[in-house]
């Protein structure tokens, strides 16, 4: 009873429009990188630019020669300053490193880091965590889009998945208060979700989306969802050509698998992304072949989509190195490069549609090594008309 | 020639060629210019130039033609110059020179000079390694001179610390991508309380992002005489503009002189390969007896630059192999040679190293 009553006076104060209106205007210079003032160090010289990458553990290494070899044949200029960061050296400080380099170079590429739950302190965070919450990575990014040439129970599926990453239920927050009774805190807040829900919004602007989906379990947990919907539906106001609605988690997913072109641009607490971002990649091909990555209002890390390290097929030459050559050519649309990044993306989807190479994943049986030959071959011969293609540079996609 | 190399690069593969702006500049640079070019056909590398004769003591310096170079220069990216002599007369015209034009106009804001013991050139010090890097928008180059009572003259001296910070990081960020440990600042702080005192703030305060390269600062009367008794303790050095000339020539005539030390500009999206310590060497025209190594490692540098890496190494290895061999030297290294006979020699030795 007093439960409910606490409920509704906190949604009370949601509803009142002016404090968060306020909070909201107050936040919307830093949610946005692309229309913040202060201006971007990128470590950018003579046209070459240094970008941080972090290999990671399992199939890591390997799709990261990948995209190293591609960006050599298709004359990219760019330079990486690679960081060595793997479960098994975490304690010699290159966590700290890598921090450093990506706060130097404001963009990183980056592969997943193995967290060995086993020899991890209940205290201690995995490497993942710690360079999210330190760079304050609030916004991950997931593009969702059919691939031609895969073929799936879906096509032309496009969809954007927009995740808040620095609270919810992955805040370390669990006590056993007493014996046999474990309290888990699920932490919202007006600040981040105002910040999540306007990142979101301006995304879909940005791009020209004309839908954003909020996803929540608002009926059930009506304090924590209820805010972060509250929040969502104050931003929504001030972006009225884009059109809002609300769903339930549980439906999402069903509606997902059965229906989902119905969604566009769609944004969600932390658990509730980790789980619809799966079902999201499954959709489309699975996690070899979607990207995403992982923003603050200053750095950006670019990844696969799904965080897992593929231990299970390191070194045998049969990883699909699609995710992480998608994810590079994101990070060079947005580092200005794009010209260079439709080559890549454009390369990888003629070497998957045209030539159909397929690894295991996709039901074929080529390695690793003939998709990225496959896809060298083909940005060799378009390399030169990029080089000197003089037609104005598009707005920034991510 | 590329037997030794698995493959070509890819812009060859296409039979494309790239596009470079050159400037010839006063001097020995057309000289100089045309031992590159003919290095470059025999090395067979897919680049095109497109030349700009601009000259600020023969008048060739128009709006107009700085203009043409600017936009050649921003389109093509990179640019391989020579030197644009700068004279010391005043005719009550511009206070800035050509060359300070073109730097701001493209806003080539670092200057990096590799000064390197080269094999088969004895000099003094052995194993010089050293990176001298060099603000060059700003500072004592302001061009902000007045006379406000005839017999005063006034002249400003500008650091701000956007630049400062800009060059610091630069500096870092290239001692990072090269290996380097160490980067020391060059300032007169003790003097200068304001102006070097905020240069040498900004570099300790970007300094801290970099917590594996080793940090110190020397006053620059010290660092002169340092770098003439010990060079061997310098490895990346970081300044402001008048240091950074002074200092650049020092440390050229440390490893045998303007003629072999290389040296290029960047600004964000472009860079211009110009020699290390920028003379003209006016006296010496129409003699072939000019140094052609500095601008042929210049070039390679370009070729690495632009990821022709085969090509980048091809001239680099002839270029050291010739200057081992210390057969053929040029008369500022007590040789006998010309231009023309280092040239060919050079292309005597590609892809025999």
């Amino acid at each position: 009873m007093s439960l409910t009553r606490t409920a509704s006076s906190v949604l009370k104060k949601c509803c009142d429009l002016k404090i968060l209106h306020r909070a909201s205007s107050s936040l919307s210079s830093s949610s946005d990188p692309l229309s913040s003032t202060t201006s971007r160090q990128f470590a950018l010289y003579g046209g070459r630019q240094t970008v941080t990458l972090i290999p990671g553990d399992g199939i890591g290494p390997e799709v990261s020669d990948a995209v190293r070899k591609i960006f050599l044949s298709a004359g990219v200029p760019v330079d990486f300053e690679e960081v060595n960061v793997t479960s098994s050296n975490l304690r010699s400080g290159s966590c700290e490193d890598a921090l450093v380099s990506i706060r130097r170079n404001e963009v990183a590429l980056k592969g997943n880091i193995e967290t060995n739950v086993d020899e991890l302190d209940l205290d201690e965070k995995s490497a993942n965590v710690i360079l999210r919450t330190k760079l304050d990575l609030f916004a991950n990014v997931i593009k969702v889009k059919s691939i031609p040439g895969i073929i799936t129970r879906h096509n032309m599926i496009d969809i954007r998945l927009i995740r808040e990453n620095t609270e919810g239920e992955y805040s370390n927050l669990e006590h056993e208060g007493v014996p046999g009774v474990v309290e888990s805190l699920k932490i919202i807040t007006a600040k981040n979700s105002l910040r999540i829900a306007r990142f979101a919004f301006e995304y879909a602007q940005r791009n020209g989306r004309k839908k954003v989906t909020a996803v929540h379990k608002a009926n059930i947990m009506k304090l924590s969802d209820g805010l972060f919907l509250q929040c969502c539906r104050e931003v929504a106001c001030d972006f009225p050509d884009i059109e809002f609605e609300d769903m339930i988690i549980d439906n999402t997913t069903m509606q997902m698998v059965s229906n989902p072109y119905q969604f566009d641009v769609m944004v969600m607490p932390n658990l509730y992304g980790n789980i619809l971002g799966n079902v999201c990649c499954g959709l489309v091909g699975g996690p070899g072949v979607v990207a995403g990555a992982n923003i603050g209002s200053k750095h950006r890390v670019f990844e696969t989509a799904t965080r897992n390290t593929g231990k299970s097929i390191a070194g045998l030459n049969i990883a699909n190195p699609s995710a992480f050559i998608f994810s590079s050519s994101h990070m060079l649309k947005y580092i200005g490069l794009h010209k260079y990044a439709s080559l890549i993306s454009q390369a990888l989807v003629d070497t998957l549609q045209l030539d159909r190479i397929h690894t295991p994943d996709l039901g074929g049986s080529h390695t690793t090594s003939d998709v990225v030959d496959a896809v060298c071959k083909r940005v060799e011969s378009q390399a030169y008309k990029v080089r000197y293609d003089q037609t104005p540079h598009k707005q920034h996609g991510w | 020639l590329f037997k030794n190399f698995a493959k070509k690069p890819a812009e060859t593969q296409s039979g494309e060629k790239l596009r470079v702006t050159m400037i010839p500049g006063d001097g020995v640079g057309p000289e100089l210019m045309y031992s590159v070019k003919e290095v470059f056909t025999a090395a067979d590398v897919p680049i095109q130039f497109e030349e700009f004769w601009v000259s600020e003591v023969q008048d060739r310096c128009s709006d107009e033609q700085i203009a043409e170079l600017i936009h050649s220069v921003a389109k093509n990216k990179v640019a391989l110059k020579g030197i644009l002599a700068t004279p010391s007369w005043f005719d009550m015209g511009e206070l800035q020179s050509v060359n300070m034009n073109i730097r701001k106009q493209l806003d080539l804001f670092a200057n990096v000079v590799r000064v390197k013991s080269l094999p088969g050139i004895t000099t003094r010090h052995g194993a010089i390694d050293i990176v001298v890097i060099r603000e060059q928008t700003e500072g004592e180059y302001s061009a902000l001179e007045h006379e406000s009572v005839p017999g005063v003259v006034e002249s400003l001296k500008i650091i701000t610390r956007v630049k400062s910070e800009r060059i610091a990081k630069f500096a870092f960020d290239y001692a990072t991508k090269h290996g380097r440990n160490k980067v020391t600042a060059v300032h007169k702080a003790n003097i200068m309380k304001l102006a070097d005192g905020m240069f040498l703030d900004s570099c300790r305060e970007v300094a801290k992002l970099y917590p594996k390269i080793k940090f110190e600062a020397m006053i620059v009367d010290n660092t002169c005489m340092q770098l003439a008794s010990h060079p061997s303790q310098f490895d990346v050095m970081v300044m402001p503009n008048l240091y950074g000339n002074i200092i650049d020539n020092l440390a050229a005539g440390l490893v045998g002189g303007a003629g072999v030390v290389p040296g290029e500009s960047y600004s964000p999206d472009c860079v211009v390969f110009e020699t290390g310590a920028r003379h003209p060497f006016a006296q010496a025209v129409g003699r072939n007896i000019a140094n052609p190594t500095a601008m042929l490692m210049c070039a390679a540098n370009m070729l690495h630059h632009m990821n022709l890496v085969a090509h980048a190494k091809l001239v680099q290895d002839a270029l050291l192999k010739v200057l081992r061999d210390g057969k053929i030297r040029t008369t500022d290294l007590k040789g006998y040679a010309t231009t023309t006979e280092f040239t060919a020699a050079v292309i005597n030795n590609l892809g025999k190293a």
